[in-house]
């Protein structure tokens, strides 16, 4: 316990993780809570690379880390706008009501 | 040892309770501060591990910059007050259960993968990397991210500069009833159409209609 290893940096990344997919699943409010729930995902997947980086002493996890926080930034730019375009459009970002596709 | 213990706890059920609270707060603003509040104790678990330069974008980037994003968004779309109806409503209520169960599935094949995870003794010892060359992260970092990686490195900028590009081209609009200048309207004018001589007879004068 007092030890703190790679497993404990490796756990909590599971742990938030599976927060993440729970958010996903859960969520019926709006859709921004899923954005932000995708970016939890993304910071357990930094969180596993920055550990494994560290503890074994190869900075390429690191490396790709960044490149994952650039991809994430991104991703939040591309998402948020798109929400701001449905809403004009169509009034909701609620997910129940977002069936315009019909799928 | 002992403070590093006490930190990581500290910051990690920090970071758990405040992924919980994102997911579950019935505010959408809430749950954006939760969000910050969650990057800000990851960033600090970065930099107690050795891996400051990450927490300090981390603290950026994040804070900084997609929330922020995220708490524009959310004010603008005046979404906040929409009440989180998930644990009453009837037919939305059986995603719970599925969401519940996939979640726990997921969690206990990661910890099975890392429970059973044999550790090769030497492993902690034998590369402790940069700090003992009295090279600091950033400057290792650096030091391989412009030369072996500057390739993945040019291709985020232009994803970068993509998402700018598309985030732009998604919310932009035309409004109608807005003067704008045409550069092209004004320099393709000709003298004919701006200047007319007339013969003006005297005591008469001239009545130029339009």
């Amino acid at each position: 316990m007092i030890d703190i290893g790679l497993g404990h940096y490796l756990t909590l990344g599971a742990v938030i993780f599976s927060i993440g997919i729970i958010g996903i699943f859960l969520n019926r409010k709006n859709i921004i809570v899923i954005l932000m729930s995708i970016e939890l995902i993304l910071l357990a997947v930094n969180i596993n690379l920055v550990s494994f980086s560290i503890y074994l002493g190869d900075l390429s996890g690191q490396v790709f880390t960044l490149f994952i926080l650039t991809v994430a930034a991104a991703e939040a730019a591309i998402g948020l706008a798109i929400i701001v375009v449905y809403f004009r459009n169509s009034g909701t970002i609620r997910v129940e009501e977002i069936d315009k596709l019909k799928g | 040892m002992i403070a590093h213990a006490i930190f990581f706890y500290v910051f990690s059920v920090i970071a758990v309770v405040s992924a919980i609270m994102v997911t579950v707060s019935k505010n959408t603003v809430h749950s954006v501060f939760f969000l910050i509040l969650d990057f800000i104790s990851i960033s600090c678990l970065f930099i107690m591990i050795g891996a400051e330069f990450l927490g300090m974008i981390m603290l950026i980037v994040y804070v900084g910059a997609v929330a922020v994003l995220f708490l524009f968004v959310v004010m603008m779309l005046n979404v906040a007050q929409q009440k989180n109806q998930w644990f009453v409503s009837k037919d939305s209520s059986r995603h719970i259960p599925i969401g519940l169960l996939i979640s726990v599935i997921i969690f206990f094949e990661l910890i099975i993968v890392i429970g059973g995870w044999k550790y090769k003794p030497d492993l902690f010892n034998s590369a402790k990397s940069s700090l003992e060359n009295g090279v600091s992260n950033t400057h290792s970092l650096g030091q391989v991210l412009y030369t072996d990686y500057i390739h993945v490195f040019q291709i985020s900028g232009m994803i970068l500069l993509i998402a700018m590009i598309g985030a732009i081209v998604l919310t932009f609009r035309q409004r109608e009833g807005v003067k704008k200048q045409s550069y092209l309207k004004q320099i393709s004018r000709e003298r004919t159409e701006g200047v007319e001589v007339l013969e003006v007879a005297s005591n008469k004068g001239v009545k130029i209609d339009d």
